[in-house]
């Protein structure tokens, strides 16, 4: 059995050890007992969930141990009632970071409250956003921390039972929490009577086949319990009536990670970083037009122009910035005049997006909105899982008008009917996969209407990047060096050397080749 | 307690549904995926209703009511979802009901013309033409699917038989078969009880062509066993054309294979109406009379020349618990043997 002064002991032997080996190598600094990684870029970072990734070695206890891992958990098991975690939790107002940031603690107290014979944990690590991998990098760099995190939950709320649902298309991530399971197992902080206080905690993983809808809640308990994951209509509440129908705790990873944080370092540190109604930090994946794309961890209301610019390194190849998408597929695109927003569930909300699970994607001046909204609609529609009429239905129509437009072939009373599916599929919708479909196209309509008119009653694409709408043209500049000729991979431009190239529209197939191929000091081709 | 419902209150017990509320004060609120007898699944959306105080609609099929709840059922805002949720529906569903079974008894038809849906504005892709006829009581015309999934939960939580399930997602899904390897192959014992459910003409019996206005039904107790099924017959002109499980009876809306599909033989031309009698090595037509002086005539000498326990009576399940009484009356009493069984026990 593991005590408090065994784990003591382990930390004290390893820590030197960790120490030594992180002072080998140039990425890591160590001031006041504080592990800090080196580099510009993680400079303008605040790390919580985080904090351990690159530092510590996964697949070995005694490493997280070194970090003061499981001394949460065995604080909180030798000093702390249920309520009072539940209290703490309650006062950090920590909010869920998978998506619609509802208050850990308030949820953890209604399975509390509600009596029953046995009650159960859920990770969720389905992490089906596109292009997202915070939860992927905290799994497969730090599984202690969402393990410990659990552990402690399953204490405040009563359950012995955890489960971790992770997509298999992580082969990484679950191998290395399979080990961290059997190494907390071996150790003894999971298992029965942890820390001899006669509280037992077990963890089981369970497998996902990679559908987005199986990362909500309800699709997620019945994929758990062997069903097809198709949400359930709610009825009762997860944390009253959940997995096999008893209270039920779902959080996400990085809101697990972050639990053992808060209680090592207490509840009024935690309130210091963020803002007041979002404390703490947030990790998001910038991704897009960006210099310096990655996992990038900031305290809540940081303005998105900092992120973009002073983390991000700001827009590739001097171009402009147009607009940066959060919230993944059902989130909202923000314009330029918005970029000094607070990055915090309420900012965000307002101005019409949402902080989802953390996606970011960064768009340039050659993005053209249109035919964004309609690339996240063509995930919804792929991702539906077709149980109600609104979502499998309506998404699908929508996708149709959206092809249209960025064809050239919008109609009229287009953006109409964009708007009136927008506002059945958004009121009408049973899961938040389809109540937050339309906002792509909400925003876009919203921030970028004259996109959407341009595609649709001149036939042009501003952005010059709906292939439909665009042409290259060689003009009077050319000299006749035959490069595009050349390049063309359907061997559509024909000329004479020395003479005027000409492209043959008919079988051009928009690639771009040749605008690429032609000298910069001439830059005959354009596109129109 | 007391709730508010257009603006009328009305008391309710606790643990009711919106829905139910809304029943039980005759306001008609639009269903395609209700059914009482199973779990709330809320899949169409059409039962939307409009509870002040919450953000978006919420479906009255699956939230209880409070204590002063005010809710909307006919508002501009409910009537305007409803009106294109039944719009995307009926946008996907080949307008055919000039050639389909369902027409008259279908729930589609009936709310597009409640709502004034001519037909589908939405135009594009329409559902995949898959149809399963491998069953030989009934067939699974998918085109006309509108995902309900009734079938799908009554064959699982009723029926207990768990032959159907959904595949693909989204606008792919479908109902279908275990690998999609067909009713015919999968574990449906024929019971009818999804064709019962189906809402729309996607489940459908095979066979007679009838409408549902020219026929009439007509209560009766299914004959195949003892339970005591009811059901209605629905009879055109003279002929019986399908059969519906009764809603208000111990079978609660269900049948078996024999009770819902099994009454072709009525008119079948091969059925006997008449006792024969075999002379001169050809059965032919008798009057019941002949036949119990035959039967009466051949019993007596029988038993005088072997003994009573000559003979052995098996009877049947299709009959009445008193005529099974009856017949082992007759073996015991009158002919005197203790010879007697009945099929329910082999
Ligand atoms: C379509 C859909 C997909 C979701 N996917 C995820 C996911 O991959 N990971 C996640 O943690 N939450 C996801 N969520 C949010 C969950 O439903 C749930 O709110 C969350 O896991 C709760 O944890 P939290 O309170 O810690 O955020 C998704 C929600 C929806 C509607
Ligand atoms: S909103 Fe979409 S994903 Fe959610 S239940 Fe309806 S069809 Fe399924
Ligand atoms: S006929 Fe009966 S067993 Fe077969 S699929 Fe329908 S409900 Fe299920
Ligand atoms: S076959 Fe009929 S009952 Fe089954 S899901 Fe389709 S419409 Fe509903």
């Amino acid at each position: 059995m593991i005590t408090i002064e065994k784990l003591e002991q382990i930390k004290n032997y390893h820590r030197p050890f960790l120490e030594e080996r992180l002072k080998e190598s140039a990425n890591t600094t160590i001031k006041d007992g504080n592990i800090a990684l080196n580099d510009l870029y993680y400079n303008k970072q605040t790390r919580i969930a985080l904090k351990n990734c690159g530092i510590i070695n996964p697949g070995n206890i005694e490493d997280y141990i070194a970090v003061d891992g499981y001394s949460a958990l065995a604080n909180i098991l030798m000093n702390k009632s249920k309520a009072e975690v539940i209290e703490d939790m309650k006062a950090s107002n920590l909010r869920g970071r998978g998506g619609a940031g509802f208050p850990t603690g308030k949820k953890w107290e209604e399975a509390f409250k509600y009596n029953a014979d046995q009650k159960y944990m859920i990770c969720n690590a389905d992490e089906g956003d596109p292009g997202a991998f915070m939860d992927r990098s905290i799994l497969e760099n730090d599984p202690h921390s969402v393990l410990e995190g659990m552990a402690i939950g399953g204490y405040a709320v009563g359950a012995d039972q955890g489960f971790i649902y992770v997509r298999a298309e992580y082969p990484t991530a679950v191998k290395r929490l399979k080990i961290a399971i059997e190494q907390a197992k071996e150790l003894g902080v999971l298992g029965n009577n942890i820390f001899g206080t006669g509280f037992n905690f077990d963890i089981k993983l369970k497998l996902g086949s990679g559908a987005f809808v199986c990362g909500e809640g309800t699709a997620l308990i019945e994929s758990i319990e062997g069903k097809r994951g198709m949400p359930r209509t709610k009825i009762y509440r997860t944390a009253h009536k959940g997995l096999w129908q008893k209270p039920t705790i779902i959080n996400n990873v990085e809101t697990y990670a972050n639990v053992p944080v808060i209680f090592q370092k207490g509840v009024e540190w935690f309130k210091s970083i963020g803002t007041e109604k979002s404390p703490g930090t947030k990790v998001f994946s910038l991704v897009g037009k960006v210099e310096n794309a990655g996992l990038v961890e900031v305290p809540m209301g940081m303005p998105l122009r900092e992120i973009v610019y002073d983390i991000g390194g700001g827009i590739q190849n001097g171009k402009k910035f147009k607009a940066v998408q959060t919230g993944g597929p059902s989130g909202g695109c923000i314009p330029e005049h918005l970029i000094d927003t607070p990055v915090d569930f309420e900012s965000l909300g307002k101005i019409g997006s949402i902080m989802g699970s953390g996606g970011m994607v960064v768009m340039d001046e050659d993005t053209c909105m249109v035919d964004i909204a309609r690339f996240f609609l063509e995930f919804t529609v792929d991702e539906s899982c077709g149980k109600c009429i609104p979502c499998r239905e309506g998404t699908k129509r929508m996708l149709e008008i959206l092809e249209r437009i960025v064809e050239g072939k919008g109609e009229e009373q287009d953006i109409e009917t964009l708007e009136t599916l927008s506002e059945t599929i958004t009121t009408a919708s049973l899961c938040g996969l389809g109540q937050t479909a339309a906002n792509p196209v909400v925003t876009t309509l919203k921030y970028f209407r004259d996109e959407y008119e341009a595609h649709i009653k001149d036939h042009k694409c501003p952005a010059g990047s709906c292939k439909s709408l665009i042409e290259y043209f060689i003009t009077e500049k050319c000299i006749g060096c035959g490069m595009c000729a050349k390049a063309c991979p359907v061997q559509c431009i024909s000329g004479k050397p020395k003479e005027l190239h000409i492209i043959n529209k008919l079988a051009c197939i928009k690639c771009g080749a040749c605008m690429e191929a032609c000298p910069k000091k001439v830059q005959a081709v354009i596109k129109r | 307690m007391n709730i508010i419902i257009n603006g009328t209150t009305y008391e309710v017990e606790k643990n009711t549904t919106i829905l139910q509320a809304c029943k039980n004060a005759g306001i008609d609120i639009p269903t395609l995926c209700h059914d009482e007898r199973l779990k709330p699944t809320s899949a169409c959306r059409l039962c939307l209703v409009e509870v002040e105080g919450t953000k978006n609609l919420v479906t009255s099929c699956s939230t209880m009511v409070k204590e002063n709840m005010v809710v909307h059922t006919h508002n501009e805002k409910v009537m305007k979802t409803r009106r294109d949720v039944l719009n995307l529906a009926i946008s996907n569903h080949p307008l055919e009901c000039l050639s389909c079974d369902k027409s008259g008894d279908c729930k589609l038809q009936d709310y597009c013309y409640e709502y004034g849906i001519l037909n589908g504005t939405y135009k594009g892709a329409m559902r995949t033409p898959k149809i399963d006829s491998s069953n030989p009581f009934y067939d699974y015309d998918a085109r006309k699917c509108i995902l309900c999934g009734l079938c799908v939960r009554v064959c699982d939580e009723l029926q207990c038989s768990n032959a159907i399930g959904f595949e693909d997602r989204g606008f792919e899904a479908n109902v279908s078969t275990p690998f999609n390897e067909g009713l015919i192959n999968s574990k449906c014992v024929s019971c009818g009880n999804c064709v019962s459910v189906c809402p729309v003409g996607a489940l459908t019996p095979k066979g007679q062509k009838f409408r549902h206005w020219e026929t009439s039904k007509v209560r009766t107790t299914c004959s195949y066993c003892g339970v005591g099924c009811q059901m209605d017959l629905v009879v055109k002109g003279k002929k019986i054309v399908d059969v519906e499980p009764a809603m208000d009876a111990i079978n609660n809306g269900l049948l078996c294979v024999k009770g819902k599909f099994a009454y072709k033989f009525i008119n079948h031309p091969d059925r006997l109406k008449t006792p024969l009698i075999k002379r001169n090595g050809k059965f032919e037509e008798a009057t019941w009379d002949e036949a119990y002086r035959y039967i009466t005539k051949k019993a007596t000498e029988i038993k005088e020349n072997y003994g009573p326990n000559s003979f052995a009576g098996l009877t049947s399940a299709r009959c009445t618990n008193e005529e099974n009484y009856l017949f082992q009356k007759l073996f015991r009493a009158v002919i005197g043997t203790n010879n007697i069984d009945h099929c329910a026990r082999l």
